[in-house]
C-alpha cells in the first residue's frame, strides 16, 4: 500500500528516530540479480534509496571492439538473458543497416515469431518474479511452466534453452524444423486458459492489488525525463511502441499486422473488456498498471505470432543467409533501436572500413529504467521497496553489460 | 523540416556553435561546439516544432591508433567523439549530436577532457554521463554525482580508451 511521510492516516510516522543506512543486497533475492540498493531510512520509511550497479559488469563493449559483428552475438544473448533473440535481433538489425541489407520477406516472419515467443517468455518470468517479490509462490510456478515449453521450442528450433545466438546477421542460422509450426499453434493454444488463470492469481487478487495499487507512481513527464521506455513508459499512459513508431527497418517486419499499442486510452486499454477491470485504487503510472501492460503485452504477443506463423507459411524466399563470419563492414556508423520485452534495446555500431567494427555500445533499457528508482522509492515504506523495483523488470546481465 | 532548413534554422539561431554536419550519412547528425552543448540541447528539446524530448543514449568513440604503423596511415587525428543520440516522442524522428573533444585536456596525458554536463537537460543524461566518465574518461562539468557507475570506484583507468591496459592486479586478483 502507499504510505508516504506525510499521511496523516499513519501516527507512527510522527516519531522521528536516527537514520540508518540499510544494504539491501547484492544477494537480496528480491532484487533480480546482483543489484545492490543502499536505502537510507528512518524506522520504516525510506528517505534515498541509492541503486549500485556494475556486479555482473564484463565490458562486452570493449570484447565486441575485438570481434566481427557476427561473432559478438553470442556476447547480445548474455545481455538481456532471459530474452536473448530480442537482444539478437537488435544487433543483426543494426549490423544490417550499416550493411545496407535487404532481408527476404520469410527471414522477417520467422523473426516475428521467434521474437514475440521471447517476449511471452520473457514476461512470463517478469510476472511471475513479481509475485514472488511479494510473497506469492504459485504464479512463479504456473509461469516457469509455461516458460518451459517456449524453451523447448526453442531448443527444437536452434538447439540451446538460453542463449541462443540464433538470430543473425543476414537472417537466421536455421529454418524451422517441419512441424515447428504446428507445435507452436498447440503451445499458443494451450498459453491462452493459463494466462487467463495468472490474471485470477494476480491481476485481481487483492492482496496483489494492495500491494501493487497506487505505489511507486511514475508520472509521463517524468518517464521521458529519465529515458525510460518499454512497459514501463507505457504503463505511465505514453503511447510509444517502437514496433509501430521505430524506424523503417524494425517497422518493416510488422508492416501490414494488426495491432494495437497497450497503453491506456480515456481510461480503457486495447480489447480491455476481455481482461480483468482496472481496480478502483490503481492509478495510471503505478506498480499494477506496469504489470497490467506486460499481461496484455502477452496477450498481443501471442496474437502476433499466430499472424506471423500464417504470412511464414506462405512467404517466398528463404530464412535469410547469414553474411560471412569476417564479412567487410563499409565506413560508417549507424544505430537501432528496437521495442526488447525490457524497452528500447539500442545498438551502435562504428566501423572504419575494417572488418571489426572500432566500437560497438549497447543502449540498455533497464539501466534508464532503473535510474528513476530513486524517484520512486522516496518516502515509501522498506516492504514497498521490492513490490518497486520489480514492478520495473530489470535483468542485471543487460544493466551491467 | 528537412535537413538544409533545419539546419540553418540551427545556424541562424547558434552560429558559433554549430560546427558541422552530415545528413547524408545513415543517421544524420549535426556536430556542436563543446561550450555550446547545453544551450543547443535546450533548444533541440523545447523547440515546438522539434521536440527532441529523449535523449536514447550516449555514447563516447574513441579515434586513436595504438599501432604506429596504422596510426600513420589513418585518416583522422586522434581525438575523442561524445555522440548524443535523440529520438522525438510527438514527431517520430531521430538526430544525432556529436561533440568532438581531445583525447586529454591540454595534450596532458592523464588529464581527461571536460564538457558541460546536459543532465539538468534530460535526467537519463545522470546515469549515461556517468558510464562515460568510467569507460572512456570525460568529465561532465557541473554534473550533480560525477562517480564511476559500472567500474569500482577505485578502479585506475577507462577501459573502453583504445590505448587502456588491464591493470596487472586488482587487490590481489591477478589482471592479466
Amino acid at each position: 500500500m502507499a504510505t508516504h511521510l506525510d499521511d496523516p492516516r499513519v501516527i507512527e510516522f510522527d516519531v522521528r528516530t536516527d537514520e540508518m543506512l540499510v544494504n539491501m543486497g547484492p544477494q537480496h533475492p528480491s532484487t533480480h540479480g546482483v543489484l545492490r540498493l543502499v536505502l537510507r531510512t528512518d524506522g520504516e520509511v525510506v528517505s534515498e534509496c541509492i541503486p549500485h550497479i556494475g556486479y555482473l559488469h564484463r565490458c562486452a563493449e570493449k570484447i565486441g571492439e575485438n570481434l566481427t559483428p557476427r561473432q559478438w552475438i553470442p556476447y547480445t544473448d548474455r545481455m538481456d538473458y532471459l530474452a536473448g533473440m530480442n537482444m539478437n535481433l537488435g544487433w543483426a538489425l543494426t549490423v544490417e543497416k550499416l550493411l545496407k541489407y535487404q532481408l527476404p520477406e520469410k527471414a522477417k516472419h520467422l523473426r516475428v515469431i521467434i521474437c514475440e515467443m521471447n517476449r511471452i517468455a520473457s514476461h512470463l518470468v517478469g510476472m511471475g518474479a513479481y509475485g514472488l517479490d511479494l510473497g506469492t509462490f504459485s504464479p512463479f510456478l504456473y509461469a516457469f511452466r509455461e516458460r518451459e515449453k517456449i524453451l523447448d521450442l526453442f531448443e527444437l528450433a536452434c538447439g540451446a534453452r538460453l542463449t541462443y545466438s540464433y538470430l543473425t546477421v543476414g537472417g537466421a542460422t536455421h529454418d524451422l524444423p517441419s512441424g515447428w509450426l504446428k507445435q507452436c499453434e498447440e503451445f499458443l493454444d494451450q498459453l491462452l486458459p493459463v494466462i487467463v488463470e495468472c490474471h485470477a492469481l494476480l491481476t485481481t487478487n487483492s492482496i496483489f492489488v494492495k500491494r501493487t495499487a497506487g505505489l511507486g507512481i511514475l508520472t509521463p513527464e517524468m518517464a521521458i525525463d529519465y529515458g525510460c521506455t518499454g512497459p514501463v513508459l507505457r504503463g505511465s499512459g505514453v503511447d510509444h511502441d517502437l514496433r509501430r513508431d521505430g524506424e523503417d527497418r524494425y517497422t518493416d517486419m510488422y508492416d501490414g499486422y494488426a495491432f494495437e499499442v497497450i497503453v491506456e486510452k480515456d481510461g480503457h486499454y486495447p480489447k480491455d473488456h476481455e481482461y480483468p477491470a482496472v481496480p478502483r485504487e490503481a492509478i495510471l503510472g503505478d506498480c499494477w498498471h506496469r504489470f497490467y501492460v506486460r499481461m496484455l503485452e502477452v496477450m498481443q504477443s501471442i496474437d502476433l505470432v499466430r499472424q506471423a506463423m500464417d504470412r511464414y507459411s506462405t512467404a517466398k524466399g528463404d530464412f535469410g543467409t547469414p553474411v560471412k563470419l569476417t564479412e567487410k563492414l563499409p565506413k560508417g556508423e549507424a544505430y537501432l533501436e528496437t521495442e526488447a520485452p525490457r524497452g528500447q534495446m539500442g545498438f551502435y555500431i562504428v566501423s572504419d572500413g575494417g572488418t571489426i567494427p572500432r566500437r560497438v555500445r549497447a543502449r540498455s533499457s533497464c539501466f534508464c529504467n532503473l535510474s528513476v528508482t530513486h524517484e520512486l522509492t522516496r518516502g515509501c515504506l522498506i516492504a514497498d521497496v521490492p513490490a518497486i523495483v520489480g514492478s520495473l523488470d530489470v535483468v542485471m546481465g543487460e544493466i551491467d553489460r | 523540416m528537412s535537413g538544409e532548413a533545419f539546419l540553418d534554422t540551427l545556424k541562424k539561431r547558434f552560429p558559433d556553435r554549430i560546427t558541422g554536419a552530415n545528413f547524408e550519412a545513415i543517421d544524420p547528425w549535426i556536430e556542436v561546439a563543446p561550450e555550446g552543448i547545453v544551450e543547443v540541447c535546450t533548444f533541440l528539446r523545447d523547440e515546438p516544432g522539434l521536440q527532441f524530448n529523449l535523449l536514447n543514449c550516449i555514447s563516447a568513440v574513441d579515434y586513436f591508433e595504438t599501432d604506429p604503423k596504422k596510426a600513420a596511415k589513418a585518416d583522422f587525428q586522434p581525438h575523442l567523439e561524445l555522440v548524443y543520440h535523440l529520438w522525438s516522442l510527438p514527431n517520430k524522428t531521430s538526430l544525432v549530436v556529436k561533440v568532438m573533444l581531445p583525447r586529454w585536456q591540454d595534450d596532458v596525458v592523464g588529464q581527461i577532457p571536460e564538457v558541460p554536463t546536459v543532465s539538468g537537460v534530460w535526467s537519463t543524461a545522470d546515469w549515461h554521463e556517468r558510464e562515460v566518465y568510467d569507460l572512456s574518461g570525460v568529465r561532465f562539468t557541473g554534473h550533480p554525482n560525477l562517480r564511476r557507475i559500472l567500474c569500482p570506484e577505485d578502479w585506475v583507468g577507462h577501459p573502453l580508451r583504445k590505448d587502456y591496459e588491464m591493470p596487472l592486479e586488482y587487490h590481489g586478483i591477478r589482471g592479466r
